[in-house]
């Protein structure tokens, strides 16, 4: 209907290699950024921001998650493990040294990098479930590590408190500030893995993924771009993990335990393998359908259970309905909600005039 | 024709809509919020299956008996499932909804609550987790643990044993035997402290998550180490694990303390009933049993519905927990309405409320809580009980360890 890639002719290379080719497309992306930016902070009470924060921090990481299982096919289920590595050494950086937010965030990353580096040697030698064990091994160390150093993970109880980010000086402390500040982050996620997967070194890993032998064959360097995939994957998560402690104030190991790594893949397939907005619905769909449920069956579950029950029944009920939501949308598409969406887009680029 | 039929239709919709308004029009007239998260579902569950219905009926019990100064109290309670990101969604929309006090579940949670809770001046409570630190009220103004932390805990344990052996724990052998995790590894800071003050020996033997294997540990402290006196400090299943495990090794529970989570009737039912735990000591921070006029309360109420006494009774220890925080939170609203003058209180009031809270025992039931702004502890109470026959007697009355080694601890930790 509206989206139509007729009528576009590209008359230099530039245009040809333009991130959003399409003038609907920029159209369409400049208002979602008003929107996300100037509108949303305007009429969202607190409570609405904080879901929407949680959310953000979700599609950082879902999206890190994505390069490595979706666009080189390389499981892991030590990106709660990556996250801790991410949060603990920023937030040391931070008490310690009152590192600033431009040098915490990289350093979180960069450091969850190094480890993810060194987590991903396996995945040379082993694919598939092997590779995930082999994972869940990185998972259960760093934990081990996070409980017994106390050097690492100082404080009491293995948690550090972190003061809120300063940005030119004003400490981020409204809900408003600290929505901005995360959405910065995952418009900085959302480009440079567009930019990074088509790219040379997004074109390496998607052939990696269709199949390793090959892509050797053709000269790419295995070793090379599947450990850069665990290292830029890992570096997300650690990303993740600093935004996720400043968001919080906190830093706790038990906040990255394996049910969040669990999560965050959950997260990828649901929404969609080896796609940018994927991991965007997939992170929007696990944090808001538990709340959503709980909504419904707040308001609708007085009908068929007695009230004094209803606090009972909600929370389990809410479990099998979000397990039943899950199935239902992956047996609907099996590639996940992303395309799902993509076929809705396809119905409607034709329509009302389809052929 | 159409209309003729639409019209019903959308009456009763208003209608219906009509009565959600006025519902929640009333909600403000003469009601207290008070926020309530719980775990039925995830990890903890074995907890808050008990805890949380308990917290439902003693509202209940103090709304039907004409709520606190002329208001009603309501709980609202929401799962978060023992994860953090539910747990910070649940207090925004407590929050929004006006709650002056919060009944906080988890030790993660706690922690990454604490943050807000000093934003928004709303008291939260942490009865029996959460960091040891948080009794101190000057850093942690907001947060209130109300029950023996796992530093005094300890403190405590170690006297029991004193007293236990003859009053003197000189060259005696004492085995610390817990769950690898940051909440197992807190006490031992003030183990180490007390074995230099006291002199014994103390070997910590560690069973990592998820705590359903521990033969080893239990053979080498039976057969190997040989100790006079055994704490555990364990979670979830592994209290039961260590009970059975410690039968077959033929070591005398009588010689074994459990600390405030290893201690209640479900971990020695799933370790084969009551015969297995015969002597086994339990550390408790809330009494333990139905012989408390607030639990016979509460039955009456049932009584007088036409309904048997609630299920859950019957898993005391965490029945009455439940009880505790719920009652903590009332009394202090009631402080709080003192203050106001009848008002509706806010959340900084609740606070002072509180910090109010001074010989609340409930008949017996919680120990005699000394709250300031300072100590958010309470002074760290304890009872031990016995298992004896089929139910846990009272082994001693209330009572504190190492008190000022305690606050020493709490006061010089960031």
């Amino acid at each position: 209907m509206f989206y139509r890639e007729s009528g576009v002719f590209k008359t230099s290379y530039a245009a040809d290699m333009a991130l959003l080719p399409l003038p609907s497309t920029r159209w369409a992306v400049a208002a979602l950024l008003l929107l996300f930016v100037a509108v949303v902070p305007l009429v969202s009470d607190e409570y609405a921001l904080s879901i929407l924060s949680l959310i953000l921090i979700a599609v950082v990481g879902a999206i890190g998650l994505n390069i490595l299982v979706g666009y080189t096919d390389q499981v892991s289920i030590g990106h709660g493990a990556f996250m801790s590595v991410g949060a603990y050494t920023a937030a040391n950086l931070i008490v310690r040294m009152h590192a600033p937010f431009w040098i915490a965030v990289p350093a979180g990353g960069l450091m969850a990098a190094l480890i993810g580096v060194v987590v991903g040697i396996p995945s040379l030698r082993i694919k598939g479930l092997y590779l995930a064990i082999s994972t869940l091994a990185a998972q259960l160390i760093i934990e081990w590590v996070i409980n017994h150093v106390s050097w690492v993970s100082g404080g009491t109880q293995a948690s550090i408190q972190v003061p809120p980010p300063s940005v030119f000086g004003v400490v981020l402390q409204r809900p408003w500030q600290i929505y901005l500040f995360l959405l910065a982050f995952v418009v900085l996620a959302i480009v440079g893995t567009q930019n990074l997967i088509r790219g040379r070194i997004g074109r390496a890993f998607i052939a990696v993924r269709d199949r390793d032998v090959a892509a050797e064959i053709i000269g790419i360097d295995i070793f090379r771009y599947k450990l850069l995939a665990f290292a830029i994957s890992s570096f997300y998560a650690g990303v993740t993990g600093v935004l996720y402690s400043y968001y919080l104030g906190i830093a706790n190991y038990e906040q990255f335990q394996l049910d969040v790594s669990i999560n965050f893949l959950a997260m990828v397939i649901i929404g969609g393998l080896g796609s940018t907005l994927g991991p965007i619905f997939g992170a929007i769909f696990v944090t808001l359908l538990p709340i959503v449920t709980r909504r419904v069956l707040e308001s609708a579950g007085g009908l068929f259970f007695a009230a004094s029950d209803l606090s009972a029944v909600i929370p389990s009920l809410r479990l099998v309905i979000f397990g039943g939501l899950i199935i239902f949308f992956l047996v609907v598409e099996p590639e996940g909600l992303n395309r799902l969406w993509r076929n809705i887009r396809n119905y409607f680029r034709t329509w009302p005039f389809s052929y | 024709m159409r209309n003729v039929t639409r019209r019903p239709l959308m009456i009763a919709a208003g209608a219906m809509a009509g009565t959600w308004f006025t519902g929640g029009a009333k909600a403000q007239q003469k009601e207290i919020l008070i926020g309530s998260q719980c775990d039925r579902t995830g990890p903890t569950q074995l907890v808050g299956t008990v805890f949380c219905p308990a917290v439902q009926d003693y509202v209940n019990l103090i709304n039907a008996k004409g709520g606190i100064g002329g208001y009603q109290i309501r709980i609202n309670e929401l799962d978060n499932n023992y994860q953090v990101p539910p747990a910070i969604e649940e207090y925004e929309r407590h929050k929004q909804e006006g709650i002056v006090s919060t009944l906080i579940w988890g030790t993660p949670q706690a922690e990454a609550l604490n943050p807000r809770l000093e934003r928004d001046h709303i008291p939260g409570t942490s009865p029996g987790f959460g960091s040891a630190a948080a009794a101190n009220g000057i850093k942690y103004p907001y947060l209130f643990p109300l029950a023996a932390t796992y530093w005094s805990q300890a403190a405590a344990a170690i006297k029991f044993a004193k007293d236990k052996l003859g009053d003197s724990l000189k060259g005696k052998k004492i085995a610390y035997l817990y769950y690898d995790n940051p909440a197992g590894l807190e006490p031992l800071p003030i183990l180490k402290e007390l074995q230099d003050i006291e002199g014994f020996d103390l070997r910590v033997f560690a069973v990592p998550p998820p705590g359903v294997e521990m033969s080893a540990q239990v053979l080498d402290i039976s057969q190997r180490y040989r100790p006079d006196f055994v704490l555990a400090h364990l979670f979830g299943r592994s209290p039961s694990v260590m009970l059975k495990a410690m039968k077959q090794s033929g070591y005398p529970l009588s010689k074994v303390l459990g600390f405030v989570w290893a201690s209640s009737e479900a971990d020695i039912l799933a370790a084969g009933g009551w015969p297995v735990a015969q002597g086994y000591y339990t550390m408790q921070f809330v009494g333990v049993g139905d012989d408390y006029p607030v639990i016979k309360e509460i039955k009456a109420m049932y009584q007088k519905e036409g309904k048997p006494p609630p299920k859950e009774m019957a898993t005391s220890v965490y029945y009455n927990r439940g009880i505790q925080d719920a009652a903590v939170h009332i009394e202090a609203v009631r402080n709080a309405l003192t203050l106001t003058g009848g008002k509706p209180p806010t959340g900084a009031d609740v606070k002072k409320g509180f910090e109010m809270i001074k010989d609340f025992t409930l008949g017996g039931l919680l120990p005699p809580l000394q709250v300031t702004a300072a100590d958010h502890e309470g002074g760290g109470w304890v009872q031990i009980f016995q298992v004896k026959g089929d139910k846990m007697v009272k082994a001693t009355e209330w009572f504190q360890g190492y008190r000022e080694l305690v606050l020493r601890k709490v006061n010089s930790t960031s």
